[in-house]
């Protein structure tokens, strides 16, 4: 058994939203609840139908293994099943897994008697994908405008997506979104560097504390956050660099069609640059 | 399910300044410029400064007020001197680095990308010794140097980019221009004269540790609030004398995917990601044109891309 020398007092029953305690035990570490089972179901039937797919497909090569979603010309009805029916059960089951994963969270939340931050971030990644598989697809009238599911396919889908709109770097909320995940990886450079510099202060020195690691900020750039401060401003960061890549792939295709270049001669024509001009 | 559940710190008690530990008597003074502010209290701590400014951090922020000046004002003098212009056409406005005809030279007419070579000398300057500044701060109050190494991965990004690649290349028109949208075409570019990023394994590495720091952050910042009730971001203390908060923290990501980190090593793994984005991605760029020409077709060779 897996169990921590500590964990017996904590694997107790209670906390789950359906069920009862029908499914309120563990499997080895895990543990299980009535979303447990679901996410197996859905997990191991989208894998399974990914290896099936490969394997009508032409290549097993890891890298070049792709599960593509229906022609444009489907719409938005289901395809036959070797012309993207399989993407779109694959797709059912990746969001029932990922859902499902999001509830397991809220009931281990529960009987730990932790908050539910945990399960709500999570909710900003399945959001992402779903925007990407499901909303922008709907709004744009094809479920072939999904992304395909393999290791370069999926970049190439990327790479080709951004040119259809001429430069994606251009895309106002893609800048938010970067910004947000180099800030992100910025501040978690910064609050695990200054943990473990409290905490391996070197050979024969005296471990610091919280004080020392408020010093460190201030002298350095003026301001500390403060170890609750930082966990807060580190989940706001990182949830909102998730938030921004949804919008801005959602943006471009259903709220606007050209080139994020020009979309910026919207900038440069503001009537305030041109109140001088005679 | 109406908990409180730690998202804003709802009473601010406010003490004295907390001037900060004390230092050694190898420092100057601190700057006791010191105020508070509620809307910081709210999400951290509510007190801003002092600060310790020291010659390294003045001599940083020298450097760094002279290249933010050379670039400021070669924008402006692109627009003629008007500011109206400046600010409509800001995000378009660019200092280039000198043509490909110039090669290595440090002697660049001024006009021909000299005060690129210039405002590149004073901001890499500035970051250094800001870097210096790190250190010393850090050894000052007898912490590990860990910040400052992660600052050097940064470091050697930048470096790539605007010096080292440019000097294996041969010549500085291949650095990276100083302007919003120029840099940003610099980037595509990139990209497209080399046959696609994406198939270079170092860009794959440094976008998965990119992304991967994102998650980490998502999971390790959600973890602690949702610990905060047990006191759980008392990380320090809870490292080395394990509460209830560590090991709740702990189960509920070994009863979610059977695993878990500890307090202390799961800042091991935010560190190593955070640095590791940069280390790849400066490894990644510094290839690319000196060793490897064009990543589709390396990608072709190596058995990971198709027609």
């Amino acid at each position: 058994m897996a169990l921590l020398n500590y964990e017996r007092k904590y694997r107790i029953r209670g906390g789950t939203l359906v069920g009862g305690d029908l499914f309120d035990f563990w499997v080895g570490p895990f543990y299980v609840g009535f979303f447990g089972v679901t996410t197996a179901f859905f997990a191991a039937l989208g894998t399974a139908l990914i290896f099936f797919g490969a394997s009508q497909g032409d290549t097993w090569n890891p890298w070049l293994i792709s599960i593509d979603p229906p022609d444009v010309s489907y719409g938005l009805a289901l395809a036959p099943m070797m012309e993207g029916g399989l993407w779109q059960i694959i797709t059912f089951c990746a969001i029932g897994a990922f859902g499902s994963w999001i509830l397991r969270e809220v009931e281990i939340s529960r009987k730990l008697g932790m908050g539910f931050h945990v399960p709500f971030a999570f909710s900003f990644a399945v959001l992402a994908y779903v925007t990407l598989v499901v909303i922008r697809p709907v709004l744009m009238g094809a479920w072939g405008h999904g992304f395909p599911y393999g290791i370069m396919s999926h970049l190439d889908w990327v790479s080709n997506t951004g040119y259809m709109y001429g430069n994606f770097h251009y895309n106002p909320a893609h800048m938010i979104a970067i910004t947000f995940f180099f800030t992100t990886t910025l501040a978690l450079a910064m609050h695990g560097g200054l943990v473990l510099s409290a905490t391996n202060p070197g050979k024969g020195k005296e471990v610091k504390t919280p004080e020392h690691e408020n010093a460190f900020f201030r002298d350095f750039i003026g301001y500390s956050i403060g170890t609750l401060g930082i966990h807060r401003l580190g989940l706001f960061l990182a949830l909102s660099a998730g938030f921004w890549s949804a919008v801005c792939i959602v943006i471009s295709g259903p709220f606007y069609e050209g080139s994020w270049i020009t979309w910026w001669d919207g900038w440069k024509n503001l009537p305030i640059w041109h109140m001088g001009d005679v | 399910m109406a908990d409180y559940q730690n998202i804003f710190t709802q009473i601010q008690v406010r003490g004295h300044v907390d001037h900060g530990v004390p230092l050694g008597p190898d420092n100057e003074d601190r700057y006791k410029i010191t105020s508070f502010s509620h809307l910081f209290g709210r999400l951290g701590d509510a007190q801003i400064g002092p600060v310790y400014l020291g010659w390294t951090g003045l001599a940083s922020l020298i450097c760094g007020f002279f290249a933010i000046e050379i670039i400021g004002l070669n924008m402006m003098a692109s627009v003629n001197w008007n500011p109206i212009e400046f600010v409509g056409t800001l995000p378009w406005l660019t200092l280039n680095p000198p043509g490909p005809e110039h090669g290595l030279s440090f002697f660049v007419p001024l006009q021909e990308g000299g005060w690129w070579l210039l405002a590149g000398f004073f901001l890499t300057a500035s970051i250094l010794l800001w870097w210096v500044r790190s250190y010393r701060r850090a050894l000052a109050l007898g912490l590990g140097t860990h910040i400052c190494w992660a600052f050097a991965a940064a470091i050697w990004l930048y470096l790539v980019c605007g010096f080292i690649r440019p000097v294996m290349m041969g010549s500085w028109s291949e650095a990276v221009p100083f302007g919003i949208f120029t840099h940003l075409d610099w980037t595509n570019n990139f990209s497209l004269m080399y046959g696609n990023l994406f198939y270079n394994p170092f860009h794959m590495l440094s976008i998965v540790f990119l992304y991967g720091s994102a998650l980490l952050f998502a999971m390790h910042g959600a973890t602690i609030l949702a610990v905060g009730r047990y006191g759980g971001e008392r990380e320090i203390e809870q490292i080395y004398d394990r509460g209830t908060a560590s090991e709740r923290a702990a189960l509920f990501w070994r009863w979610t995917m059977g695993f878990n980190a500890s307090m202390e090593s799961i800042h091991r793994w935010a560190w190593w990601f955070a640095i590791l984005c940069p280390i790849t991605g400066g490894i990644g760029i510094l290839l690319t044109g000196t060793v490897v020409d064009n990543w589709f077709l390396w990608g072709l060779d190596n058995g990971f891309a198709a027609f």
